[in-house]
């Protein structure tokens, strides 16, 4: 009991609760015919937003104001450099991941840069080079079709008794960032900054130090997420990532993350996931159309928000 | 916010005297003057009347858009979903308005309501405005290819009537940019009530305290952003003849680009509203006329925005630094 009680007070549950609902529904319409297809296909596209939201969560973490809006572009480029540097060869597929994870890392260092140096606010910062970002990317994307090797391109589609083996890895990667969220000093500090600036600048937490490693962890993992999307859609291209923008924040919050700050789960960055692909999955087998897709996707994750956001207390 | 060595600073520019003072506010006029010289300089026939003329004809949806988005901000919030709000007030211009103009009117006015109610919501459950208004992008966006699944339909008669205006001696985006600047300035910076809105971004507790009701100032406030969301989708359907979904998604990121631009804060209800309109012109004039006569490729547009923006911002910061030892 006591178990259950506890499952019940923390903040990620209810996305999982959410995700399993929403499957519910969709097996209840297709009469269980092809679940476990669905729930391999949920699995597959819930890695890409658990890599940006594990990022984005540990900025939002920061504390209010904290936000990368340059994802979508971060993923786009990076997505770009890492096909472009695999040149459709499987001995380059390490390289052309290290090139992706550095292109994200430039990015997280440059939007630090320009919140250091500008003293400018972290939305506003993320902003601007998104725009620079984009344009890059256009640039040097441009008119080419720019395909994944095939031995990444089905490394990232491997399956293990159903269970594609990115996940698996992902899955292990979030357990990792569990742990550095909760019990090493880097994860606490995070925590500590977002409760209160002042309070862990005095308690001698090096902030800028803290946030800059934040920044630059978040623009690698849309790096590391921009290559493994183009590997599982087969190709590069700039607006691959443009869904991830919505989809980091959502996944964060929905997860039981407090926009507040200083109060951030992992394990909700999954549920949530899962949540918002099954969602989106369950409207497709119930044969939406397109549009009233995206009117139902928008008014759910309000409601999902309205339900379960609200900080109880004001800051 | 902002970082802990930043608070002593901010504390003494919240009376930024003298020089420095002009300086900040003229930075957006600044800003603009170096974009039309450098329009002048590359190539003088585009200033004359057919010149501004067609460099701002997509400056007024711009900058209609951005005081939407100003609104918002003065009360500390963020509106991520105005650019797919334009396109959907667009979709419905081009096809209902124009086909049952009462039935039209109608959604046009509950779109606006239904910003005032995303502001009572935001406000009652303490919700975080990004993730709302992102969600409700995503609203608008469908609701949009709903209306007009491809691209289409036709603009109103008088609307078009209407944007293509030509006055005498003044070309008609400059005659409409000053008349916006003038009566948002007038009614959110010389009025008492406007004077209670931007406090609520100010203080919101000292604004309550006083009897004012927060609920309504945000809805007033998001409503207002409705209201100019409505107008800009008008003014861009008036400019482009024809609607598409898609058409208005840019402007999210315009608007906000424009609002900091024109010498708007993120926090505190500092805003301007001339800055606001004067930054929408900058950033359509650098983007599209300025570019293109300096012959760089379309594809740099975006990044033109991004400097733009980090240029005025390092200039505002050094100032902001002559503030503090001054």
């Amino acid at each position: 009991m006591k178990l259950i009680e506890a499952l019940a007070r923390s903040p990620w549950i209810w996305s999982f609760a959410g995700a399993l609902l929403v499957l519910i529904a969709t097996i209840a319409f297709t009469g269980g015919a092809g679940t476990g297809g669905i729930v391999t296909a949920a699995l597959s596209l819930a890695i890409f937003s658990v890599v940006v939201g594990v990022g984005q969560m540990f900025v939002i973490a920061l504390g209010p104001g904290n936000v990368d809006l340059s994802l979508p572009a971060n993923i786009g480029l990076a997505s770009a450099v890492a096909m472009k540097t695999m040149g459709d060869s499987d001995a380059m597929v390490a390289v052309g991941l290290a090139a992706a994870l550095g292109s994200g890392l430039a990015v997280g260092v440059a939007n630090y840069g320009l919140i250091r140096l500008l003293r400018i606010p972290p939305i506003i910062a993320t902003l601007s080079s998104s725009f620079i970002i984009l344009s890059i990317d256009i640039s040097y994307g441009r008119g080419l079709q720019i395909k994944p090797p095939d031995g990444f391109a089905n490394f990232t589609n491997i399956q293990l008794l159903g269970i594609p083996v990115l996940a698996i890895v992902v899955l292990l990667f979030t357990i990792v960032m569990g742990v550095v969220l909760h019990k090493v000093i880097y994860g606490r500090s995070v925590l500590a900054i977002g409760q209160n600036m002042r309070a862990a600048w005095l308690a001698g937490i090096r902030v800028e130090r803290i946030r800059f490693y934040t920044y630059a962890l978040c623009g690698a993992l849309g790096g590391l997420d921009g290559a493994l999307l183009a590997g599982y859609f087969r190709g590069a291209s700039v607006d691959i990532g443009n869904e991830y923008l919505l989809t980091s924040i959502a996944v964060v919050v929905i997860g039981g993350t407090s926009v507040a700050g200083g109060k951030a789960n992992v394990p909700g960055i999954w549920g949530a996931s899962l949540f918002l692909v099954l969602l989106l999955t369950m409207l497709n087998t119930f044969g939406v159309s397109p549009g009233l897709r995206l009117v139902l996707t928008g008014l759910i994750i309000v409601a999902v928000i309205t339900a379960a956001g609200g900080e109880k207390a004001a800051r | 916010m902002t970082a802990v060595a930043e608070v002593g600073q901010r504390g003494s520019s919240r009376q930024p005297q003298g020089i420095t003072r002009l300086l900040r506010a003229l930075l957006p006029a600044l800003s603009l003057a170096l974009v039309l010289i450098g329009i002048a300089w590359l190539n003088p026939r585009a200033i004359s009347y057919f010149g501004f003329n067609l460099m701002l004809n997509l400056a007024i949806p711009i900058a209609l858009a951005t005081i939407a988005q100003m609104f918002v901000i003065t009360i500390n919030e963020l509106d991520l979903s105005i650019g797919p709000f334009v396109g959907f007030v667009g979709c419905i211009t081009a096809t209902l308005l124009n086909d049952q103009p009462l039935v039209g009117a109608v959604v046009l006015v509950a779109c606006i309501g239904a910003y005032a109610g995303l502001g009572a919501l935001i406000h009652v459950r303490r919700l975080p405005s990004i993730v709302v208004t992102l969600g409700m992008s995503f609203v608008w966006q469908g609701l949009a290819i709903l209306v007009l699944p491809k691209p289409g339909g036709k603009a109103p008669g008088w609307l078009l009537s209407f944007m293509g205006m030509q006055p005498a001696l003044v070309p008609f985006p400059i005659v409409a940019a000053v008349v916006l600047a003038l009566v948002v300035h007038f009614g959110l910076m010389r009025t008492s009530y406007g004077a209670v809105l931007r406090g609520a971004g100010g203080n919101a507790q000292a604004i309550g305290r006083a009897g004012w009701s927060i609920l309504k100032i945000k809805m007033v406030m998001f409503g207002l952003a409705g209201l100019f969301g409505v107008l800009s989708g008008l003014a861009l359907i008036g400019t482009t003849t024809s609607g598409d979904a898609n058409i208005g998604n840019g402007y999210t990121l315009l608007s906000i680009a424009g609002v900091i631009l024109g010498g708007g804060e993120f926090v505190g209800g500092r805003v301007s509203p001339v800055g606001a309109v004067l930054g929408a012109l900058t950033l359509a004039l650098a983007a599209n006329s300025l570019l293109s006569f300096m012959h760089i490729p379309p594809d740099w547009q975006y990044a033109a925005y991004g400097l733009i923006l980090i240029i005025v911002l390092a200039a505002r910061t050094l100032i902001s630094r002559r503030e503090g030892r001054s």
